[in-house]
């Protein structure tokens, strides 16, 4: 108590960023204002590429916030792609309502799923929780398959009377779907950033540097795990059911594909800067741009981000953002805490 | 009834090749607290290898142990000297995603070397063999074979840990690496030594299971996943625990093979939740210090 008021009494202030965020806020302002302008600008394709960047961005943000600050190596988020995939369709399917009403709903569902399958998993430590995550994504592929009521193996698509309930024309659809998208990513990005500035980022923080230290300072490590990794279940079921909407139809094995929903995010993040929420975003953009000239390579081109993932891995542990904002001390979302003195010179804080 | 015991009789000599997985994996994690997440390409690479061996000297899948066995485990202390542990020693994340992405280059390489095609390792008359106790219950002679050898090298294994010095060098390691080193143990040589047998016993195993079913680049996950559950089950640093779980995995699956056909995998999965969730010590706990 007496501490608090000591230094409230001093002469310093908090300041959560700098020159830098600051632009780096005003990029992100007005690449969010474009994008949603994205309709007036970009021809169907391109609204399909962009949400399919958006979508990465979203589930590579929330993978990056379980392995990059709570310490959760998942390899099977894509248990939640499915779960939000899966329940869009059954809803929207079993009550013939819009399909975008099955958005909420998706999240719900793979949040509550996320606390069984959180409490189970937590038995395993450390690198074999990794494993366990597997295993669950696993059964729920093998049991979509096995169950007819999603079609088993060969999966369902949308009855064209179900997808003309979103919107009547192609166009109008099509936009909805895009801000869905957009809508989701900003929810996911902004939402990591005021998490991360709360009680639990600081607490994501000093679990991300040093666990034994977070516990020895009185952490509840596992309450803030469950935190994060509900929020993650939720936030990657929503954006598993937008993905679906947007194909018309989903598979066991496209809804739990472990390449698509795990591996390339992995890829992305690593190489953007794990750890850093600037760093999923640079992996994505990386991504797709290799992808636009290597796509054709198809396996080769999944052996080269390999190569690159370790060698960064190895290199620049931080990822190609991380050792930037290392060096230049940039941050692009106003995350530090820095003490500043009113008067006279700046006191240095740690970020 | 009987052909529920046949399926049992099955999965329990199946689950021998799942404790040989897990052996593999266990020896890493014990010794160096790593997790391979490539362990399963590994082992699927193996069975290429052996593939490519007896092609190209047409001999049986036997006989092509004698060059596989002594260069995958080459190959295994070659990539644990000089790219695993280089990822050691900076907390759990390293490692896991250093063999992540070591697991799709696997798979990719195999891909383009090898096609998608699934391949199987033919060990001629050998392969349907067996011994019938009645006209309804037989045995095969190769299943038994395999589940005798994975008895016995779980067995040296067991020996190599505790009665050698070798082995005293791993369990030093294992329980602390520093004062291993201030005992002038070279961890660096050890993890690799101990990759280099962990991929032996893999390669063994690997072969084995590529004679008894097909396998395609994609496989090895699957093949990690077994191994994993089969050490969880049967009690993480347990031997003896692991052969265990291993058979229980191996009969689980069986069982849910019997009740429907394309449910063996779930069953087995669910039987390592079950134990999770139950025993989450894994059935045979070590008594932790």
């Amino acid at each position: 108590m007496n501490a608090a008021v000591a230094v409230a009494d001093l002469p310093l202030k908090v300041i959560r960023g700098d020159r830098v965020t600051h632009l780096g806020m005003t990029f992100w302002t007005i690449l969010v204002i474009v994008l949603a302008f994205g309709p007036f600008w970009a021809d169907r394709q391109s609204l399909r590429l962009l949400s399919e960047i958006l979508s990465y961005v979203a589930l590579a943000s929330l993978w990056n916030l379980l392995a990059g600050f709570a310490g959760l190596v998942s390899v099977g988020q894509q248990t939640f792609v499915g779960i939000g995939g899966y329940t869009l369709y059954l809803f929207a399917l079993g009550l013939g309502v819009n399909p975008l009403l099955g958005l909420p709903v998706a999240a719900v569902v793979g949040g509550i799923a996320s606390v069984p399958i959180f409490l189970l998993l937590q038995r395993l430590r450390g690198p074999q929780f990794t494993i366990g995550s597997w295993v669950v994504a696993e059964v729920f592929l093998q049991i979509a398959q096995q169950l007819a009521v999603v079609g088993g193996g060969s999966g369902i698509s949308l009855p064209a009377a179900v997808v003309r309930s979103i919107a009547q024309s192609r166009d109008a659809r099509e936009f909805l779907i895009y801000w869905g998208f957009l809508a989701i990513t900003v929810v996911v990005v902004g939402g990591i950033v005021m998490l991360l500035r709360s009680r639990y980022g600081l607490a994501l923080t000093a679990i991300r540097d040093n666990e034994m230290a977070a516990r020895s300072n009185g952490m509840d490590v596992g309450r803030i795990r469950l935190v994060a990794f509900v929020v993650a279940a939720i936030l990657t079921s929503a954006t598993g059911s937008m993905i679906f909407l947007q194909k018309l139809s989903i598979t066991p094995f496209s809804a739990f594909s472990m390449n698509n929903w795990t591996v390339y995010i992995i890829f992305m993040t690593v190489i953007g800067g794990i750890g850093r929420v600037e760093g999923p975003i640079i992996g994505v953009a990386i991504f797709f741009l290799l992808r636009q000239y290597l796509a054709d390579l198809a396996s080769t081109y999944l052996i080269i981000l390999g190569v690159v993932a370790i060698l960064i891995m190895l290199k620049w542990p931080k990822g190609i953002w991380g050792s930037i904002a290392d060096r230049y001390g940039w941050q692009l979302f106003p995350l530090a805490r820095r003490l500043v003195r009113l008067t006279g010179p700046q006191a240095t804080g740690s970020p | 009834m009987i052909g529920t015991l046949n399926a049992m009789i099955q999965g329990l000599l199946l689950g021998g090749l799942y404790a040989l997985f897990a052996a593999g994996l266990s020896l890493i994690f014990g010794v160096m607290r790593m997790v391979n997440i490539a362990h399963g390409d590994l082992i699927v690479a193996s069975a290429y290898f052996a593939y490519f061996v007896m092609q190209m000297l047409g001999i049986g899948p036997f006989t092509s142990l004698l060059i596989v066995v002594p260069v995958v485990a080459a190959f295994g202390y070659a990539l644990q000297r000089w790219l695993l542990n280089y990822t050691l020693g900076a907390g759990d994340l390293p490692p896991l995603l250093v063999t992540i992405a070591l697991s799709i280059i696997l798979q990719n390489v195999l891909l383009i070397v090898f096609t998608a095609d699934v391949h199987r390792l033919q060990a001629g008359p050998i392969e349907i063999a067996s011994w019938a106790f009645n006209s309804e219950l037989s045995v095969g002679v190769l299943p038994v074979l395999q589940f005798v050898t994975s008895v016995i090298i779980i067995g040296a294994l067991q020996l190599l840990f505790y009665k050698s010095s070798f082995g005293r060098a791993f369990r030093a390691t294992s329980d602390d690496q520093q004062v291993a080193q201030l005992m002038g143990i070279e961890t660096r040589h050890i993890f690799s030594l101990a990759m280099a047998l962990s991929l032996a016993v893999v390669a063994v195993a690997g072969v084995f299971l590529a004679i008894r079913t097909n396998f395609n680049p994609f496989t090895g996950p699957l093949l990690l996943i077994f191994g994993f559950e089969a050490i969880v089950m049967g009690g993480l640093g347990s031997l003896w625990g692991t052969l265990v779980g291993g058979i229980l995995l191996g009969i689980a699956q069986a069982i849910g093979g019997q009740i429907q056909v394309g449910l063996p995998f779930v069953a087995g999965h669910v039987a390592f939740l079950a134990v999770l969730y139950f025993l989450p010590q894994g059935l045979f706990p070590k008594v932790s210090q």
